[in-house]
Protein backbone atom coordinates (compact mmCIF):
# COMPACT_ATOMS: atom_id res chain seq x y z
CA UNK A 1 0.00 0.00 0.00
CA UNK A 2 2.96 2.43 0.13
CA UNK A 3 2.73 4.78 -2.79
CA UNK A 4 6.13 5.42 -3.70
CA UNK A 5 8.42 8.12 -3.29
CA UNK A 6 7.54 10.82 -5.58
CA UNK A 7 5.23 8.82 -7.80
CA UNK A 8 1.63 11.30 -6.73
CA UNK A 9 1.83 14.93 -8.02
CA UNK A 10 2.52 18.10 -5.68
CA UNK A 11 -1.20 18.69 -5.69
CA UNK A 12 -2.54 15.28 -3.98
CA UNK A 13 0.59 15.12 -1.81
CA UNK A 14 -0.94 18.15 -0.03
CA UNK A 15 -4.80 16.85 -0.68
CA UNK A 16 -4.13 14.15 1.40
CA UNK A 17 -1.14 15.82 4.38
CA UNK A 18 -4.40 17.71 5.42
CA UNK A 19 -6.44 15.56 6.95
CA UNK A 20 -3.54 13.21 7.89
CA UNK A 21 -2.01 15.67 9.75
CA UNK A 22 -5.28 16.55 11.33
CA UNK A 23 -6.23 12.96 12.57
CA UNK A 24 -2.12 12.53 14.01
CA UNK A 25 -2.70 15.33 16.25
CA UNK A 26 -6.28 14.45 17.39
CA UNK A 27 -4.91 10.91 17.59
CA UNK A 28 -1.72 12.21 20.06
CA UNK A 29 -4.22 14.31 21.83
CA UNK A 30 -6.25 11.06 22.38
CA UNK A 31 -3.20 9.23 23.64
CA UNK A 32 -2.65 11.77 26.20
CA UNK A 33 -6.50 11.51 27.57
CA UNK A 34 -6.17 7.75 27.28
CA UNK A 35 -3.12 7.34 28.98
CA UNK A 36 -3.92 9.63 31.89
CA UNK A 37 -7.67 8.28 32.73
CA UNK A 38 -6.17 4.33 32.61
CA UNK A 39 -2.32 4.44 32.98
CA UNK A 40 -1.89 0.88 32.64
CA UNK A 41 -3.11 1.11 28.78
CA UNK A 42 0.29 2.75 28.38
CA UNK A 43 1.82 -1.12 28.14
CA UNK A 44 -0.93 -2.26 25.75
CA UNK A 45 -0.21 1.00 23.23
CA UNK A 46 3.47 -0.07 23.24
CA UNK A 47 1.92 -3.62 22.32
CA UNK A 48 -0.14 -2.27 19.49
CA UNK A 49 2.18 -0.06 18.07
CA UNK A 50 4.88 -3.11 17.91
CA UNK A 51 2.57 -5.41 16.37
CA UNK A 52 2.10 -2.90 13.24
CA UNK A 53 5.71 -3.01 13.21
CA UNK A 54 6.34 -6.57 12.94
CA UNK A 55 3.16 -6.81 10.54
CA UNK A 56 4.17 -4.42 8.04
CA UNK A 57 7.64 -5.62 7.96
CA UNK A 58 6.20 -9.37 6.71
CA UNK A 59 6.28 -9.25 3.09
CA UNK A 60 3.98 -12.41 2.21
CA UNK A 61 3.55 -14.07 -1.19
CA UNK A 62 -0.03 -13.93 -2.10
CA UNK A 63 -2.02 -16.43 -4.81
CA UNK A 64 -1.75 -13.39 -7.36
CA UNK A 65 1.85 -14.14 -7.49
CA UNK A 66 3.32 -11.05 -6.32
CA UNK A 67 3.53 -10.00 -2.45
CA UNK A 68 2.35 -7.80 -0.26
CA UNK A 69 2.52 -7.20 3.41
CA UNK A 70 -0.14 -7.31 6.05
CA UNK A 71 -0.70 -3.74 7.91
CA UNK A 72 -1.42 -4.65 11.57
CA UNK A 73 -3.61 -1.19 12.21
CA UNK A 74 -7.42 -3.48 12.99
CA UNK A 75 -5.69 -4.17 16.91
CA UNK A 76 -4.66 -0.56 17.89
CA UNK A 77 -7.88 0.53 16.40
CA UNK A 78 -10.14 -1.83 18.22
CA UNK A 79 -8.21 -1.30 21.34
CA UNK A 80 -7.91 2.91 21.31
CA UNK A 81 -9.99 4.43 18.44
CA UNK A 82 -8.99 4.93 14.81
CA UNK A 83 -6.97 8.52 16.16
CA UNK A 84 -4.68 6.33 18.26
CA UNK A 85 -3.91 4.27 15.49
CA UNK A 86 -3.31 7.29 13.17
CA UNK A 87 -0.39 7.96 15.24
CA UNK A 88 0.96 4.08 15.54
CA UNK A 89 0.82 4.19 11.43
CA UNK A 90 2.61 7.33 10.80
CA UNK A 91 5.44 5.97 13.24
CA UNK A 92 5.69 3.08 11.16
CA UNK A 93 5.36 4.97 8.12
CA UNK A 94 8.10 7.45 8.92
CA UNK A 95 10.30 4.50 9.83
CA UNK A 96 9.75 2.96 6.63
CA UNK A 97 10.00 5.79 4.46
CA UNK A 98 13.56 7.23 5.98
CA UNK A 99 15.51 3.89 6.30
CA UNK A 100 13.76 1.75 3.97
CA UNK A 101 12.43 3.63 1.19
CA UNK A 102 9.77 2.36 1.21
CA UNK A 103 6.67 4.87 0.85
CA UNK A 104 8.45 8.27 1.00
CA UNK A 105 8.07 11.70 2.64
CA UNK A 106 6.41 13.41 -0.06
CA UNK A 107 3.58 10.60 -0.33
CA UNK A 108 3.56 10.69 3.93
CA UNK A 109 0.30 12.17 3.97
CA UNK A 110 -1.25 10.11 1.25
CA UNK A 111 -0.05 6.66 2.82
CA UNK A 112 -1.42 7.75 6.37
CA UNK A 113 -4.33 8.35 5.29
CA UNK A 114 -5.03 5.03 4.10
CA UNK A 115 -3.02 3.03 6.42
CA UNK A 116 -3.50 4.73 9.13
CA UNK A 117 -7.35 6.57 9.02
CA UNK A 118 -9.69 4.86 6.26
CA UNK A 119 -8.31 0.86 7.53
CA UNK A 120 -8.52 1.58 11.30
CA UNK A 121 -11.76 3.75 10.59
CA UNK A 122 -13.45 0.81 8.90
CA UNK A 123 -12.19 -1.79 11.24
CA UNK A 124 -12.94 0.20 14.08
CA UNK A 125 -16.49 0.37 12.97
CA UNK A 126 -16.78 -3.11 12.06
CA UNK A 127 -15.53 -3.87 16.00
CA UNK A 128 -17.61 -1.84 17.01
CA UNK A 129 -20.81 -3.14 15.08
CA UNK A 130 -20.03 -6.74 15.60
CA UNK A 131 -19.80 -6.34 19.75
CA UNK A 132 -22.91 -4.03 19.67
CA UNK A 133 -25.36 -4.95 22.57
CA UNK A 134 -27.64 -6.67 19.85
CA UNK A 135 -25.23 -8.84 18.23
CA UNK A 136 -22.68 -10.00 21.34
CA UNK A 137 -20.34 -11.88 19.32
CA UNK A 138 -17.36 -13.29 21.20
CA UNK A 139 -15.03 -10.59 20.85
CA UNK A 140 -12.71 -13.13 19.34
CA UNK A 141 -14.26 -13.17 16.23
CA UNK A 142 -14.95 -9.39 15.85
CA UNK A 143 -11.53 -8.48 15.80
CA UNK A 144 -10.53 -11.29 13.06
CA UNK A 145 -13.23 -9.33 10.76
CA UNK A 146 -12.25 -5.77 11.83
CA UNK A 147 -8.50 -6.64 10.61
CA UNK A 148 -9.36 -8.29 8.56
CA UNK A 149 -11.28 -5.23 6.63
CA UNK A 150 -8.90 -2.38 8.24
CA UNK A 151 -6.32 -4.62 5.90
CA UNK A 152 -8.55 -4.50 3.26
CA UNK A 153 -9.71 -1.23 3.08
CA UNK A 154 -6.14 0.29 3.17
CA UNK A 155 -5.12 -1.34 0.12
CA UNK A 156 -8.83 -0.21 -1.42
CA UNK A 157 -7.69 3.27 -0.41
CA UNK A 158 -4.33 2.98 -2.07
CA UNK A 159 -6.04 1.73 -5.35
CA UNK A 160 -8.77 4.82 -5.26
CA UNK A 161 -5.72 7.02 -4.16
CA UNK A 162 -3.65 6.33 -7.31
CA UNK A 163 -6.46 5.82 -9.73
CA UNK A 164 -7.46 9.89 -8.47
CA UNK A 165 -4.13 10.83 -9.10
CA UNK A 166 -3.40 8.94 -12.63
CA UNK A 167 -7.38 8.15 -14.17
CA UNK A 168 -5.91 7.08 -17.34
CA UNK A 169 -8.12 6.48 -19.43
CA UNK A 170 -10.89 6.97 -17.20
CA UNK A 171 -10.90 6.77 -13.21
CA UNK A 172 -12.85 3.53 -13.50
CA UNK A 173 -10.30 1.90 -16.10
CA UNK A 174 -7.58 2.86 -13.79
CA UNK A 175 -9.43 1.79 -10.65
CA UNK A 176 -9.71 -1.43 -12.09
CA UNK A 177 -6.00 -2.02 -12.62
CA UNK A 178 -4.96 -0.29 -9.76
CA UNK A 179 -7.59 -3.11 -7.57
CA UNK A 180 -5.96 -5.96 -9.25
CA UNK A 181 -2.54 -4.91 -8.08
CA UNK A 182 -3.30 -4.31 -4.28
CA UNK A 183 -6.97 -5.62 -3.19
CA UNK A 184 -7.02 -8.62 -5.12
CA UNK A 185 -3.42 -9.93 -3.66
CA UNK A 186 -4.43 -8.52 -0.17
CA UNK A 187 -7.13 -10.57 0.52
CA UNK A 188 -5.60 -13.53 1.41
CA UNK A 189 -3.44 -11.35 3.25
CA UNK A 190 -6.41 -9.77 5.22
CA UNK A 191 -7.22 -13.12 6.28
CA UNK A 192 -3.68 -14.16 7.59
CA UNK A 193 -3.60 -10.41 9.32
CA UNK A 194 -6.94 -11.44 10.65
CA UNK A 195 -5.83 -15.09 12.03
CA UNK A 196 -2.86 -13.29 13.73
CA UNK A 197 -5.19 -10.36 15.03
CA UNK A 198 -6.80 -12.91 17.00
CA UNK A 199 -3.94 -14.93 18.20
CA UNK A 200 -2.81 -11.79 20.35
CA UNK A 201 -6.24 -10.79 20.82
CA UNK A 202 -6.53 -14.25 22.43
CA UNK A 203 -3.56 -13.00 24.50
CA UNK A 204 -4.59 -10.07 25.80
CA UNK A 205 -7.98 -11.37 27.06
CA UNK A 206 -6.44 -13.64 29.57
CA UNK A 207 -3.75 -12.07 30.65
CA UNK A 208 -5.11 -8.76 30.86
CA UNK A 209 -9.36 -9.26 30.77
CA UNK A 210 -9.36 -5.96 33.18
CA UNK A 211 -7.89 -3.97 31.40
CA UNK A 212 -9.52 -4.50 28.13
CA UNK A 213 -12.90 -3.84 30.54
CA UNK A 214 -11.86 -0.82 31.56
CA UNK A 215 -10.86 0.16 27.70
CA UNK A 216 -14.36 -0.85 27.25
CA UNK A 217 -13.13 -3.17 24.43
CA UNK A 218 -14.73 -6.31 25.80
CA UNK A 219 -17.94 -6.86 27.92
CA UNK A 220 -17.38 -10.12 29.77
CA UNK A 221 -21.14 -11.08 29.66
CA UNK A 222 -20.31 -11.94 26.58
CA UNK A 223 -17.38 -13.45 26.56
CA UNK A 224 -17.30 -17.48 26.64
CA UNK A 225 -15.98 -18.31 30.03
CA UNK A 226 -14.14 -21.19 29.27
CA UNK A 227 -12.12 -19.16 26.77
CA UNK A 228 -11.00 -16.71 29.39
CA UNK A 229 -9.59 -19.33 31.92
CA UNK A 230 -8.29 -21.58 29.42
CA UNK A 231 -4.90 -20.05 27.90
CA UNK A 232 -1.41 -21.03 30.01
CA UNK A 233 -1.92 -23.22 33.01
CA UNK A 234 -2.95 -20.52 35.74
CA UNK B 1 -10.97 -26.65 23.16
CA UNK B 2 -8.52 -24.67 24.93
CA UNK B 3 -7.48 -21.32 23.35
CA UNK B 4 -3.92 -22.54 22.89
CA UNK B 5 -4.77 -24.76 20.70
CA UNK B 6 -7.33 -22.95 18.63
CA UNK B 7 -3.70 -20.26 18.44
CA UNK B 8 -1.98 -23.22 17.34
CA UNK B 9 -4.36 -24.18 14.51
CA UNK B 10 -4.81 -20.56 13.54
CA UNK B 11 -0.75 -20.24 13.18
CA UNK B 12 -0.83 -22.91 10.72
CA UNK B 13 -3.11 -21.88 8.79
CA UNK B 14 -1.29 -18.61 8.54
CA UNK B 15 1.65 -20.84 7.39
CA UNK B 16 -0.54 -22.43 4.44
CA UNK B 17 -1.77 -19.33 3.16
CA UNK B 18 1.57 -17.83 3.21
CA UNK B 19 3.24 -21.31 1.68
CA UNK B 20 0.45 -21.67 -0.88
CA UNK B 21 1.18 -18.92 -3.55
CA UNK B 22 4.80 -20.42 -3.49
CA UNK B 23 3.56 -23.94 -4.34
CA UNK B 24 1.20 -22.67 -6.99
CA UNK B 25 3.87 -20.78 -8.83
CA UNK B 26 6.72 -23.15 -7.95
CA UNK B 27 9.64 -23.09 -9.87
CA UNK B 28 8.62 -19.18 -11.18
CA UNK B 29 10.83 -16.72 -9.28
CA UNK B 30 11.75 -12.71 -9.89
CA UNK B 31 13.02 -13.48 -13.57
CA UNK B 32 9.54 -14.81 -14.67
CA UNK B 33 7.88 -11.76 -12.37
CA UNK B 34 6.52 -13.53 -9.86
CA UNK B 35 6.76 -12.61 -6.13
CA UNK B 36 7.52 -9.35 -6.91
CA UNK B 37 6.14 -6.27 -4.61
CA UNK B 38 3.15 -4.87 -5.50
CA UNK B 39 3.82 -1.37 -4.37
CA UNK B 40 6.60 -1.59 -7.02
CA UNK B 41 3.84 -3.20 -9.49
CA UNK B 42 2.09 -0.20 -9.26
CA UNK B 43 4.76 2.19 -9.63
CA UNK B 44 6.11 0.60 -12.94
CA UNK B 45 1.78 0.76 -13.79
CA UNK B 46 2.84 4.79 -13.53
CA UNK B 47 5.69 5.50 -15.01
CA UNK B 48 3.77 3.48 -18.24
CA UNK B 49 1.79 6.63 -18.32
CA UNK B 50 4.60 8.07 -19.14
CA UNK B 51 5.15 9.86 -15.08
CA UNK B 52 7.89 10.80 -14.12
CA UNK B 53 8.65 10.98 -10.21
CA UNK B 54 9.41 14.35 -9.34
CA UNK B 55 11.35 13.68 -6.00
CA UNK B 56 13.81 10.35 -4.99
CA UNK B 57 14.16 8.80 -1.36
CA UNK B 58 17.52 10.93 -0.48
CA UNK B 59 18.25 7.85 0.91
CA UNK B 60 17.32 3.94 -0.09
CA UNK B 61 19.23 0.82 1.20
CA UNK B 62 22.64 0.45 -0.78
CA UNK B 63 21.70 -3.66 -1.49
CA UNK B 64 19.11 -6.15 -1.02
CA UNK B 65 21.35 -7.53 1.72
CA UNK B 66 21.18 -4.07 3.84
CA UNK B 67 17.08 -3.49 3.14
CA UNK B 68 16.66 -7.34 4.59
CA UNK B 69 18.74 -6.23 7.53
CA UNK B 70 16.58 -3.39 7.89
CA UNK B 71 13.32 -5.52 7.78
CA UNK B 72 14.72 -8.16 10.44
CA UNK B 73 15.27 -4.69 12.77
CA UNK B 74 11.87 -3.81 12.39
CA UNK B 75 10.45 -7.34 12.92
CA UNK B 76 13.29 -7.64 15.79
CA UNK B 77 11.92 -4.27 17.76
CA UNK B 78 7.98 -5.39 17.58
CA UNK B 79 8.73 -8.71 18.68
CA UNK B 80 10.76 -7.49 22.03
CA UNK B 81 8.06 -5.08 22.74
CA UNK B 82 5.58 -7.79 22.61
CA UNK B 83 7.82 -10.67 23.80
CA UNK B 84 8.59 -7.91 27.03
CA UNK B 85 5.02 -7.30 28.18
CA UNK B 86 3.61 -10.25 27.37
CA UNK B 87 6.10 -12.54 29.98
CA UNK B 88 6.07 -9.50 32.40
CA UNK B 89 1.93 -9.89 32.24
CA UNK B 90 2.52 -13.66 32.70
CA UNK B 91 4.01 -13.51 35.56
CA UNK B 92 2.21 -10.82 37.04
CA UNK B 93 -0.66 -13.00 36.57
CA UNK B 94 1.15 -15.68 38.33
CA UNK B 95 2.60 -14.04 41.10
CA UNK B 96 -0.62 -12.16 42.24
CA UNK B 97 -2.71 -15.58 42.92
CA UNK B 98 -0.16 -17.10 44.76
Amino acid sequence: MHIMEGFLPLEWCIIWFIPSILVVLYGIFRIKKITEEVPESKALLAVSGAFMFILSSLKIPSVTGSCSHPTGNGLGAALFGPAVASVLAAIVLIFQALLLAHGGITTLGANIFSMGIIGPLVGWGVYKALTNESLKINSSIAIFFAAFFANLLTYVTTAIQLSLAFPEPTFAQALTVFMGIFAVTQIPLAIAEGLLTVIIWNGLKSLKPKLLNKLKVINPKYENPMENKSVGDN
Amino acid sequence: MKTRNINIILLILVVIIAIAPMVMYSGLGEDEGYFGGADGEAGAVVEGLGYEPWYESFWEPPSGEIESLLFAVQAAIGAIIIGYFFGYWKAESKYKKE
